[in-house]
């Protein structure tokens, strides 16, 4: 598996797939990315549970905080880990003693941890890694290109207007697998020691 | 299919846009509104805040300018785009994000007579210092990086006499000094030469010219190519530092790859308000969809012109980089290989009086101040748009006293070559 840039159809496969995401490192903190994404995947539909231990017993956008993915409690399809590439493997340990097993190990954008990730992948879990799902579901979906960004898809069908809670087609034709060369490469030469 | 990349015919009419959710409508409306409502206190919040996507205030964003900064990001190999009101808004816009004062950044001397005017005399007052390299001594570049210096801008094809800047050699200079190139991509198009590719950071364009491409509005974009590294050493605080008007949002942090591009949208656009009208993207969008198909018939034209022109007993010389005899056709070959572009110049033998001469019998060429337009055009830079340069500064910016310069159209070549025919023995 390459981590350095995603098929659209790898992460499309994703995000229409799962339905309950656990956000370790979940900020209540409402200028943090973690509050920005937990609160915008929340809107898109999906089942989101904050994980932060610090946080016990307050809520994020109306969900209550778990301190441990072992608190939760009960099945969750993804992942989504808002920690620094340092603190990623103990997170992926333990997911790795859940039962059933998450379907998807997904590290922010900014994060990347090899080494946790081909030990997800060896117990089968698909990784993604230095991304971030609401910008991807943004991308996807056009949603993102009300800030100009290149959502690198096209599409010749009347969007329908988001309202709160609903999900959105992910399913537009997407320009050259959705990669951006140049970033992809800058992105790569970053993540190599020099 | 989805992995099927498509031409840039095809991103040239469709990228940014689908049909409208409301009514069906199949072109981009004009949004013309400067506002929009609010879902409840908590949508307006969150959009304030910058959580979710969505429309505010046509000074922040607008629909039908999220289609031309959306299609323009695609065509240019970007990552995200910010429309502006004119291509001199979009260097203010990309610079404020860049420079502090007392800070500095390199230009190349071969630039558009306004980009000159504008780096020596406005942006002096803002403690924004320019160093001058020359574009064809790329160790004059390295010469002039200093601990200050905070970005390098070239133009792509220079302005007025249509040279090929090397972008990979200047860009690795800028890679070396740990500082973003941004690239004036007006004059080439994406048609022509992307910049993104041969290793710049940020594309800039005046809109008005051959992407909007008829002459009938102003504009400009900038294009964050996603490439730069804005959390290293710390040199870009209005990126990498917690902003204060937003709540301590850290842009880099927040918005990965595209962060050059909203700290430029709400940190430049939404404090200096240099917004571009909806009707105005409406007007571009529309032109760029025949973007490819008038670029082919400028570069056939101009080369055809040229090509009059340098065999002319009139002419003194032909400065087009795709005549095979011209200094920059390596360049060119390299970098345009479509097309050396469409504005270029000449210079007579009578000098500065043939000159005037000139402009003044052409029938069908029109004398303004423009370039990329459907129409031809022809000016005589040292006496306007070059006129508040010092002689030496003209010269080396290729508008000397006996210099005129063509903006060629997609009109037959055949009438244009007739009408400097007449006017050259008139």
């Amino acid at each position: 598996m390459n981590h350095d840039n995603y098929d659209d159809n790898y992460i499309r496969g994703i995000l229409n797939s799962v339905k309950s995401i656990a956000m370790v490192g979940a900020s209540p903190v409402n200028v943090r990315p973690s509050y920005f994404a937990f609160k915008y995947l929340a809107q898109r539909g999906y089942d989101m549970i904050p994980v932060n231990p610090g946080h016990v017993g307050k809520n994020l956008v109306g969900k209550p905080f778990v301190a441990s993915l072992s608190d939760i409690g009960r099945a969750v399809d993804m992942i989504d880990i808002f920690r620094s590439s340092s603190h990623i493997m103990p997170v992926v340990e333990e997911a790795l003693t859940l039962s059933p097993l998450p379907k998807v190990i997904w590290m922010q954008l900014g994060a990347r941890d090899d080494a946790a990730a081909a030990k997800a992948e060896a117990a089968g879990m698909k990784v993604v890694m230095n991304r971030c799902p609401k910008i991807e579901y943004g991308r996807l979906s056009s949603e993102i290109s009300w800030m100009g960004v290149n959502s690198r898809t096209l599409s010749s069908k009347r969007a329908p207007i988001p309202t709160q809670g609903m999900r959105l087609s992910l399913n537009r034709m997407s320009v050259g697998g959705g990669a951006t060369a140049a970033s992809d490469r800058a992105a790569k030469n970053k993540s190599e020691p020099t | 299919m989805t992995d099927r990349l498509p031409g840039f015919s095809t991103l040239a009419v469709h990228a940014g846009a689908q049909p409208d959710p409301t009514t069906g409508a199949r072109v981009t409306p004009i949004y013309q509104t400067t506002s929009f409502v609010f879902n409840d206190a908590d949508h307006a919040a969150s959009l304030f805040g910058l959580q979710a996507f969505g429309n505010i205030y046509t000074r922040i964003g607008n629909p039908t300018t999220a289609v031309l900064e959306e299609r323009i990001a695609a065509l240019e190999g970007g990552t995200a785009a910010l429309a502006v009101a004119s291509g001199h808004a979009a260097q203010v816009v990309v610079l404020q994000q860049l420079l502090m004062p007392g800070d500095e950044f390199i230009a190349a001397r071969k630039l558009y007579g306004g980009s000159i005017n504008q780096f020596t005399h406005a942006f002096k007052s803002f403690g924004w210092n320019v160093a001058w390299a020359d574009p064809d001594d790329i160790g004059s570049f390295e010469r002039a990086v200093t601990p200050r210096t905070k970005a390098i801008f070239i133009e792509s094809i220079a302005n007025p006499a249509g040279s090929i800047t090397d972008i990979e050699a200047i860009a690795e200079v800028a890679r070396k000094a740990g500082v973003p190139l941004i690239v004036d991509n007006t004059l080439a198009t994406p048609y022509l030469i992307r910049p993104i590719d041969h290793g710049a950071d940020i594309v800039v364009h005046s809109l008005t010219k051959f992407l909007g491409g008829h002459g009938n509005s102003l504009g400009g974009v900038i294009v964050d190519a996603g490439t730069f590294d804005w959390s290293k050493d710390n040199k870009y605080p209005m990126l990498n530092e917690p902003r204060p008007e937003y709540h301590g949002i850290r842009i880099q942090e927040t918005f990965g790859n595209f962060a050059f591009a909203i700290a430029c949208r709400v940190l430049g656009l939404r404090d200096l308000g240099p917004a571009l009208s909806p009707f105005n993207a409406f007007m571009i969008l529309t032109g760029i969809e025949t973007l490819p198909l008038r670029m082919q018939k400028h570069c056939e034209n101009a080369k055809a012109v040229a090509e009059f022109l340098a065999g002319h007993p009139a002419v003194a010389s032909v400065n087009y980089a795709g005549l095979a005899s011209d200094r920059y056709n390596k360049l060119a070959r390299k970098y345009a290989p479509k097309g050396a572009g469409a504005v270029f110049t000449f210079s007579l033998r009578g000098g500065y009086d043939a000159g005037v001469s000139l402009v003044s019998n052409l029938k069908l060429f029109s004398h303004l101040a423009n370039v990329g337009d459907t129409r031809s055009l022809v000016i005589h830079p040292a006496s306007t748009t070059h006129s508040q340069l010092d002689d030496d500064a003209k010269v080396r910016s290729g508008a000397g006293p006996d210099v005129v310069r063509l903006s060629i159209g997609i009109e037959d070549k055949e009438d244009l070559i007739a009408d400097l025919e007449q006017a050259l023995s008139a």
